[in-house]
């Protein structure tokens, strides 16, 4: 068959390469915890999409070694159309938010989106350097390209965890009078002596510690805090109902050192496995600063 | 923008203003009345620590 094919080179170019292609999407999607794509349909969006952008990917080696140099503005017309799958991906996620218990935050949301527009332009690269290097050397020397395509796609698919910018520690939830307290990081005021109850009962509090001064500003951002309270509350459960504004989780941050407190009130009241959830949560792109890169602190040694 | 709902309080010379006020006769009767108030309103209730509690829509 592949002996066949060897005599229409761009055939099987653009077959390898649209395979590899459709591989790397489907290496890519993945519905874990969050339940985003949400299966089955959500996925198979999502899957028509890596095909197209496959083939797309695999499509313009050939037009390209048959000096057709217009069909490069078909490339145009795809980043055109995986744009508009990042503004689809916001605006459902975008409406589903309002409805959570425990929202995502815009922040989270347009990570999301961001990464449903970066992996299709993955997809793109591994079918074009497959198919062009089975149609410029052999069908073999394709496919190893393309493993290694998939590999390099697969190393870019997710980012940084809070493990890597802050130390997790759990610490003690307390009530003074209605003062609500973790550590010696002030949260709230709650009023009712029947949600204080609930609140010892039921609540857990840690501390995220910056490792240094760039992280400080990424566990300081509001997009990154309110991330970090929807992904504890979707793994852990949240012990909450409409309507129950004292029962919400929170996040506060020491002005003076950048600790950041975390108040949560899971349903599975675990302070190991929180703490293990709180290490794995994403380290939103939107969210990282580098103060540490400016010229006037490269001068001298932050002392923040 | 947060805002005052409603005041409870069980000293009626300590409040006055523009917020619907609530008065109680002892701590039971504030405790009642800001969990009821709470619960109908959706909001939250807030200890002043002075006997007065009042009821914030976050």
């Amino acid at each position: 068959m592949i002996v066949l094919l060897a005599s229409h080179r761009y055939t099987l170019g653009i077959i390898i390469g649209t395979l590899f292609g459709i591989l790397a999407r489907l290496s890519m999607l993945h519905t874990d915890y969050r339940q985003y794509p949400t299966y089955p349909h959500g996925r198979i969006i999502h899957i028509s999409l890596g095909v197209i952008a496959a083939a797309l990917g695999s499509v313009a080696v050939p037009s390209l070694l048959e000096k057709n140099y217009t069909a490069i503005t078909f490339l145009a017309l795809a980043a055109q159309q995986f744009r508009d799958v990042r503004s689809m991906e916001r605006e459902t996620l975008t409406k589903i938010d309002q409805m959570e218990l425990v929202p995502r935050g815009p922040t989270y949301i347009e990570g999301i989106a961001m990464v449903f527009e970066g992996r299709n332009y993955l997809v793109i690269f591994t079918a074009f350097i497959t198919s062009l290097f089975t149609v410029l050397a052999t069908w073999y020397w394709g496919m190893f390209i393309g493993i290694f395509a998939l590999i390099i796609s697969r190393q870019y698919k997710s980012g940084k965890q809070l493990s890597s910018i802050a130390k997790i520690i759990n610490a003690e939830l307390r009530m003074s009078g209605p003062d609500l307290y973790v550590d010696d990081i002030y949260i709230m005021n709650v009023g009712l002596k029947e949600s204080q109850n609930k609140i010892r009962k039921h609540g857990l509090g840690l501390i995220l510690q910056p490792i240094n001064a760039n992280a400080k500003v990424t566990l300081a951002n509001l997009g990154q805090r309110q991330a970090i309270l929807h992904d504890v509350s979707t793994i852990l459960g949240a012990y909450r109902d409409s309507g129950e504004p004292s029962l919400i989780p929170l996040c506060k941050l020491d002005l003076d050192d950048g600790r950041l407190a975390v108040f949560i009130i899971p349903n599975d009241r675990d302070p190991e496995k929180a703490r293990q959830v709180l290490m794995r949560v994403p380290v939103l792109e939107s969210a990282v600063r580098m103060p540490s890169e400016a010229e006037v602190n490269k001068k001298r040694k932050i002392g923040w | 923008m947060s805002e005052i709902l409603a005041v409870i309080s069980m000293f009626p010379d300590q409040v006055c203003g523009g917020a619907p006020i609530f008065l109680a006769k002892n701590e039971e009767e504030l405790e009642a009345l800001a969990f009821l108030l709470e619960k109908i309103m959706d909001a939250m209730a807030h200890d002043l620590k002075n006997g007065t509690k009042i009821i914030v829509k976050h």
